[in-house]
């Protein structure tokens, strides 16, 4: 599976995400330029990764989602090419329109980096093919930003549509919802995918669940062989 | 002439004007004035503790580099080196805390980024007043805020630190950032290689008005109304700092960079300077060249401490691929000046020669011999009434410990820091002990930051000495070896004799245990004049000891106590309740002496510590810190999620078993199957089974008997 992973200024997870997946699936992974017009040779995994784009002094990820790879994201997308936003690269995804809704402050009103569990709601799509629905995970996550917002009738139609592939949960009872979302997410939603599926949103981060003892746990290891199950079998 | 009337201004002495008269055989025109006044400052000069500071023992086996340096660099083997300093940010945060925090962890960033280092690691030491008063809580809160700011966008972990509360903080908190960074050995940077003709060149932000002459207002008191100091703080940009951190090490990657250094203190004059003069060279600066973001006075455009600049000394032929990338990173680059063979430091408007000075006079500020003398109520502080110790309720004690600001979980803190990008983290903060890998290699790098601020008022020397092996007994304790230490001298006035003699006392401790017990101090800062009108702060020596485990599957943790574990205490029974914790509670003020050093036990305890670890001969173990042996047991109960059950009586009276603090002291959670090998280890050194693991409550007979979650509850809401 061809990655490439785009670097923004002021991104910062962009290594470790090169990292999680050349360890996990033996494969290498382009780093790509913002400025670059399109990405080498056709990959089938373009990654959105995390960090601060341009600072994100105006809104996480509005910078980004106008930078000029973004055009080529598109073009990606747009040809059915596998599309993962993590934390600010969900952000950019918002704020590019390629996936609904926005990520506003925490209702702490600070950062939070700790670890989270979520629930798998969907395994409909390429990016949780090979897990299993109701699963809880470990990733941590890091953001000041992460409160996933939609008006009332679009957040129906989102959930009615079973676009809603993560959710936060409690790992005891694997129940999910509001109340187990650090950030105060609506519906405890801490992922979602197009309605098409090549494209994923997410804010906890699967590249620091990845590294054994590394203190992130590696239930992000799952996360990259499904992806790569999905996309070596061809089920989408 | 007008300027003879200003050298108090800009903080000379008398003597050290007319020391400039001699050594330029004239008076110093307007701008020389302000510039020597600036780099003869405390803060830039260390004149007040240069000769203290040199009694440090500097070498050690695994040091690349020592003092002198931007950070000092440690060998952690298969061809890494690590950088690492720690340094205050006292005044600016007590002025700003948001700003002033950001941008004591930007600066220290950069002094990594110098050495060539890609910065991966970095903690915070912050000490603040009474948290009862809502001035402690708005500092706090926009300290802990304005390092995460910083931290988190930059993309630099936050891995650990210290927080500590006494009321000698209340008007003047102290902040002191450290950070750490790992350096292929033949990547490594330096401030001391520019020879003739190359070229200066800035690159990063404009300079601008912000910071003007922050190294003076480091070099005194603070003003009873802080705020009117707003002028003399930075701003901090953490987006352009990332930008500078990735540019720099791409041009050291391809070997396009001759020289650099940061831009901290006293901005373009003391980093264009210092680089001369350590190279053995000079340089003449063309003013108009500097990049500016509004109209400044030539003082001005020396002394500002904008942040997010660096200053890189390139030769001619390479100038253009350095432009390029700055261009690509996006980041403002120009030629300010020439490194020349003059030995002079030269400042040019135009055609016209505005500043004339010898390159050894900005580095060469007259020493300063301050009076020390033994505070005349160290006596009193050091008289311990043990009448008012006894425990009537340990339980009640022990929970008051753990609650208490000083016991209580920091995780509302260390949550808002990102402590995990990067991808290396192993153990991250809420520990004794944070690792972190070292890169592509099996090893890890460990670090302990540690402060006693209570111990060194009531004895400065013990004080410093327990602060010292505390954070080494951590080190060995996980395994490690200590490869160096850096460490922020955070003291009053050294003018009061008082004063000066716990400074003096404080350096002695810290020396004579690093140099007993094999560490070489590599890098590290001086803040004095932490005090206001309404007080001083406590003597405080803050240390970061930086160790290294060959095998990070070797790495002994805390908490990581198992059900059905022998639970073994080993060392002397007893410390002292000399200004521990719980007699500071007890009695409302730090009062009686900590333990004296006894290297020779702290070497034993090396021996068969850094043996047990290696040996897998324990589950989990903990030095015994703040509280003592009833705190460390319940930190490991709470951490590891089992209940305790110790049977320990006493020899004597019971609150000195249960927290008294100080000497190489530890619990371990042995296997059954190792205690025979773990007691064999530790023979020759007291060590004594003390209870077993299990259970959800922590017992100790006639002690105490609580409910696990009634502990971790205490632990995690505090308890005031």
């Amino acid at each position: 599976m061809k990655t490439a992973v785009v670097v923004f200024p002021g991104s910062n997870c962009d290594r470790d995400v090169q990292r999680a997946i050349s360890e996990t699936l033996r494969t290498s992974v382009d780093m790509v330029w913002h400025e670059e017009k399109e990405f080498p040779g056709h990959p089938d995994l373009v990654v959105l990764p995390g960090g601060f784009s341009y600072g994100d002094y105006l809104r996480g990820g509005a910078m980004a989602a106008r930078s000029p790879i973004i055009k080529a994201v598109r073009a990606h997308a747009a040809s059915g090419g596998l599309l993962l936003g993590i934390c600010n690269g969900f952000q950019v995804l918002t704020q590019a329109r390629l996936l609904p809704g926005a990520l506003i402050p925490n209702t702490s009103l600070t950062f939070i980096c700790k670890p989270c569990y979520i629930r798998v709601e969907k395994t409909d799509n390429p990016f949780t093919y090979g897990l299993k629905e109701g699963e809880v995970l470990q990733f941590p996550i890091a953001h000041h930003e992460g409160l996933f917002f939609l008006p009332p009738k679009e957040l129906k139609e989102l959930e009615d549509s079973g676009r809603v592939v993560f959710r936060y949960a409690d790992p005891a009872t694997g129940k999910a919802g509001v109340e187990y979302a650090p950030n105060g997410a609506l519906n405890g939603i801490a992922g979602i995918r197009n309605e098409r599926g090549n494209i994923l949103g997410l804010m906890p981060h699967p590249e620091r669940a990845t590294v054994a003892q590394l203190n992130g746990g590696t239930d992000g290891v799952k996360f990259w062989k499904s992806l790569e199950k999905a996309f070596v079998g061809g089920a989408f | 002439m007008a300027y003879k009337m200003d050298y108090r201004r800009v903080g000379l002495t008398d003597s050290e004007y007319k020391r400039i008269n001699e050594i330029l055989g004239r008076e110093p025109n307007a701008l020389e004035l302000e510039l020597v006044g600036v780099m003869w400052s405390e803060h830039c000069s260390y004149k007040s503790t240069r000769p203290m500071l040199k009694t440090h023992p500097p070498k050690g086996k695994y040091v690349l580099q020592g003092q002198g340096e931007n950070a000092g660099v440690v060998d952690m083997g298969e061809g890494w080196g690590f950088a690492f300093k720690v340094e205050s940010h006292n005044h600016p945060s007590a002025v700003a805390p948001f700003q002033g925090a950001a941008t004591g962890v930007g600066g220290i960033i950069r002094d990594i980024i110098a050495m060539g280092a890609r910065p991966s690691v970095s903690m915070d030491g912050l000490f603040f007043g009474d948290p009862k008063l809502s001035k402690t809580q708005n500092l706090a809160k926009g300290i802990v805020e304005g390092v995460g700011s910083y931290g988190n966008a930059v993309g630099v972990p936050i891995v650990g630190g210290k927080t500590y509360y006494a009321p000698c903080f209340t008007d003047n908190p102290l902040v002191n950032a450290f950070s750490a960074g790992f350096v292929r050995l033949d990547k490594m940077a330096s401030s001391q290689t520019a020879k003739a003709g190359d070229l200066a060149v800035l690159l990063g932000s404009k300079t601008g008005r912000d910071g003007i002459a922050g190294a003076s207002f480091a070099s005194k008191e603070l003003a009873e109304d802080a705020r009117s100091s707003k002028p003399q703080i930075q701003i901090g940009d953490p987006f352009e700092e990332k930008l500078l951190i990735e540019c720099c090490l791409d041009l050291l990657d391809k070997g396009l960079i001759a020289s650099m250094q940061d831009m901290g203190a006293a901005g373009i004059l003391s980093s264009s300077s210092e680089i001369a003069c350590k190279s053995g060279c000079g340089i003449d600066i063309q003013m108009k060249q500097i990049p500016l973001r509004e109209k400044m006075e030539p003082w001005e455009i020396f002394l500002s401490e904008s942040q997010e600049r660096m200053l890189l000394i390139v030769e001619k032929e390479k100038l253009d691929p350095v432009f390029a990338m700055a261009r690509h990173y996006g980041l403002d680059c120009a030629v300010v000046g020439t490194v020349t063979d003059s030995l002079k430091y030269k400042v040019f408007d135009g055609e016209e020669l505005i500043a004339e000075l010898p390159i050894g006079i900005l580095g060469d500020a007259p020493e300063v011999f301050w009076p020390a003398k033994e505070p005349a109520e160290l006596p009193k502080r050091q008289v311990l009434d043990g009448s008012k110790l006894a425990s009537a309720d340990p339980e009640q004690d022990l929970l008051t410990l753990v609650g208490c600001p000083n016991g209580a979980s920091k995780h509302e803190i260390w949550e808002q820091y990102d402590s995990m990008v990067q991808l290396h983290t192993i153990v991250g903060p809420g520990q004794p002990v944070a690792a972190v890998e070292v890169p592509d290699t099996k090893r890890a790098c460990l670090l302990t930051m540690e402060a006693e601020p209570c111990k060194c008022w009531t004895d400065p020397y013990t004080g410093a000495a327990e602060t010292m092996a505390l954070s080494l007994r951590g080190l060995w304790l996980s395994g490690a070896d200590a490869l160096g230490m850096t460490n922020c001298l955070n003291f009053a006035s050294p003018e009061n004799p008082e004063h000066f003699f716990e400074l003096q006392q404080s350096i002695k401790g810290l020396a004579d245990a690093c140099r007993a017990l094999d560490c070489p101090v590599v890098s590290g800062n001086v803040s004095l004049y932490n005090e206001t009108a309404n007080g001083r702060i406590y003597p405080t020596p803050l240390v970061v000891t930086a160790g290294l485990l060959t095998d990070r599957d070797e790495l002994l943790r805390a908490g990581a106590t198992k059900d059905g574990d022998a639970i073994y205490m080993v060392g002397k029974e007893k410390g002292s309740l000399g200004a521990s914790r719980y007699q500071d509670l007890k009695c409302g003020e730090p009062l009686g002496k900590t333990v004296e050093p006894d290297f020779e036990a702290e070497k034993s305890f090396r021996e068969r510590a850094v043996k047990t670890a290696r040996g897998h001969l324990a589950d989990s173990g903990r030095v015994l810190a703040g509280g003592g042996l009833a705190v460390a047991l319940a930190s490991e109960a709470i951490a590891s999620g089992t209940g305790l059950k110790i049977d320990l009586k006493p020899q004597g009276a019971r609150e000195l078993t249960l927290f008294s603090e100080g000497g190489a002291r530890a619990i371990y959670a042995v296997p059954q199957q190792k205690t025979a090998e773990f007691e064999k280890t530790w023979a020759g050194f007291p060590c004594r089974r003390i209870g077993a693991a299990g259970g959800d409550r922590l017992t100790w007979d006639g002690m105490f008997d609580v409910q696990l979650g009634e502990l971790r509850k205490t632990f995690t809401e505090g308890r005031q």
